[in-house]
């Protein structure tokens, strides 16, 4: 389970470029609901996430991932619980590293990490059954270097590996948009996938109303730093994407100028 | 080039392998350039040589010289982690400090070890000739060390490090105290560039606060002309080229300073160094389009 309560960042507080990115953001996600978010440029919504994920500090405010308040922690601390896939194919991996050096950083995560051997032969046979769960044939490229694989192929991989150990909440920030439509549809589908088969508790972030709505159990929007709408169950069913635009323009007083958001 | 030249070369460069491996841990690593070096080198000297002096016995007076440079290592790590100086900077002053403390340390300029004993006086002791000792033994050091620095790097602290300096956003995500790597890596790099120095003050028979002039840039020539002679796909073969880098540049500069046409002399060391640091520069990029498959552009 997560909980925010009244979080408010401020970045380059008291300067000329002073930026109020979450003005008082309260979220309670169930353990295994699937929170979909969407908001226009700058909304907050990458700010929300590194907060939880502990990149960021707040200002004020209060994260409980489990039952422990992690306000204070480092992300390096936070880890063990929060897993993250972002944008960026090039962030979630280290491309000079192999795909089984990959795989055995993410299976050390939360654990001490010793002078064993890193990679245990016992793992490799593991590691090539879950690399072929995916599809992609990768599993017999666990020794090449993660750099060679496609931005999907890696993103892919990101995914397994952020979904490898059991996990208070997966923070996906438009884990598919910088891939082209037929990789952004597979990794999705994948995402989909993995989240049902290990019952995990997501927040995922998407410029898509369509896909805020096809995936997940409930969606919220965020607006200038706050959270302006909050839908889930039978009201979030019968939503569509017009009605979204509607409860937008009453709740934030003004009309939606990101055509982003109505794509996909 | 004589016999003993050759030795001779062979056996410097064996110890600037280590100063190679160091090099190789925070420039490629860590991905941090480090100029400590420059000051931990005469540091492992200093250290080794005085407390040599001192009566002590050479193997704990070595091993003392390489904590001295951990120690020196880890307070440039700590002044850019900590204290978030840049890490070029704070390598500087880490360096520009050192000077001064390796001349507390030996209390003059320079410290002889004229008859005090070794690490190489055991091969004394084995009746091997001088000229063999020192390559002999400095060739078992490197290859423990290189077997040292192959099962780390493939352990999970290792590859934890590896991954800090490759990608620390996402080793951060996956747990890692970057910082706390950063740390442990400078300090394995400069306490290794220290064993150098207490090796160099203990085979050449004194320390000197001039001996870390440039070391860095000899390290750096190693670790880049061995990645331009071996395609460092693996750690393997990453830790040979710098063995490798490190000895032919010791064999290219006895090389030129022995060949007569050329009118070298000692005092144009310098000179010799740069040029084949812009040459093991510019090596890769002139092999990569020599050797480009034909047909591509
Ligand atoms: N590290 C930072 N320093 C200064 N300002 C920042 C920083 N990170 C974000 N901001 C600002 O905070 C605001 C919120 O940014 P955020 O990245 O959370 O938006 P977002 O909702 O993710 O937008 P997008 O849809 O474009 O990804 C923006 O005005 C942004 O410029
Ligand atoms: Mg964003």
């Amino acid at each position: 389970m997560i909980q925010v309560s009244d979080l408010h960042v401020c970045f380059g507080r008291g300067t000329p470029l002073e930026v109020y990115a979450l003005r008082g953001v309260d979220l309670t996600i169930p353990q295994g609901q699937f929170v979909t978010v969407i908001g226009s440029n700058g909304a907050g919504k990458s700010t929300l996430l590194n907060a939880i994920a502990g990149e960021i500090q707040p200002e004020s405010g209060k994260i409980v991932i489990g039952h422990q308040d992690v306000t204070q922690a480092p992300t390096h601390k936070r880890a063990k619980n929060v897993a993250r896939v972002f944008q960026d194919p090039k962030r979630g991996t280290c491309e000079t590293l192999t795909l089984e050096e990959n795989l055995a950083l993410a299976l050390a995560r939360g654990k001490r990490r010793g002078l064993r051997p890193a990679i245990k032969s016992v793992d490799n046979k593991r590691f090539k059954e879950l690399v072929a769960r995916l599809g992609l044939g990768l599993e017999d490229r666990l020794g090449d270097q993660i750099g060679l694989l496609s931005g999907g192929q890696r993103q892919a991989m990101s995914l397994l590996m952020a979904t490898l150990q059991p996990i208070e909440i997966l923070l996906l920030d438009e884990h598919t948009a910088a891939l082209d439509p037929k990789t952004a549809a597979f990794v999705l589908e994948l995402t989909a996938e993995i989240v049902e088969r290990e019952k995990l508790t997501v927040l995922m972030v998407t410029h898509s109303m369509q896909q805020a709505l096809d995936y997940g159990d409930r969606t919220l929007m965020l607006h200038e730093g706050k959270i302006i709408f909050d839908i889930e169950g039978e009201q979030r069913q019968s939503t569509t994407i017009p009605d979204l635009l509607k409860l937008f323009e009453t709740k934030s007083g003004q009309g939606l100028a990101d055509d982003s958001l109505l794509l996909g | 080039m004589s016999q003993i030249a050759f030795l001779g070369a062979i056996e410097v460069g064996l110890v600037f392998a280590l100063v190679a491996f160091g090099v190789f841990l925070s420039f490629r690593i860590l991905d941090f350039p480090d100029l400590t070096v420059d000051g931990s080198f005469p540091l492992g000297g200093a250290v080794c040589a005085t407390l040599i002096t001192f009566g002590w016995n050479p193997w704990l007076a070595t091993l003392a010289a390489i904590t001295a440079g951990a120690m020196a290592g880890g307070v440039t790590a700590w002044l850019n982690v900590r204290l978030k100086i840049l890490h070029l900077l704070a390598s500087i002053l880490t360096m520009m400090a050192l000077y001064s403390i390796n001349l507390r340390i030996m209390g003059k300029p320079n410290v002889a070890l004229l008859g005090e004993p070794t690490v190489l006086s055991v091969f004394d002791t084995l009746g091997v000739k001088y000229y063999y000792a020192a390559p002999i033994g400095f060739a078992v050091v490197v290859i423990a060390v290189a077997g040292f620095l192959l099962f780390f790097l493939k352990s999970e602290l290792g590859l934890a490090m590896r991954a800090a300096g490759a990608n620390p956003h996402m080793a951060k995500a996956q747990g890692i105290n970057t910082g706390f790597m950063i740390m442990v890596g400078m300090a394995l790099s400069n306490g290794l560039v220290a064993l150098a120095g207490a090796l160099f003050a203990q085979s050449t028979g004194n320390a000197d606060i001039t001996m870390g002039v440039g070391v860095i840039l000899v390290g750096l020539a190693s670790v880049i002309g061995g990645e331009a002679l071996l395609t460092p796909r693996t750690i393997l073969l990453a830790l040979l080229g710098c063995i490798l880098g490190s000895i032919l540049y010791r064999l290219a500069v006895a090389t030129a300073l022995n060949t007569d046409f050329l009118g070298l002399q000692a005092q144009d060391l310098n000179l010799i160094t740069a040029a084949l640091v812009a040459m093991a520069i510019v090596l890769p990029t002139a092999k990569r389009a020599v050797f480009k498959p034909a047909g591509r552009p």
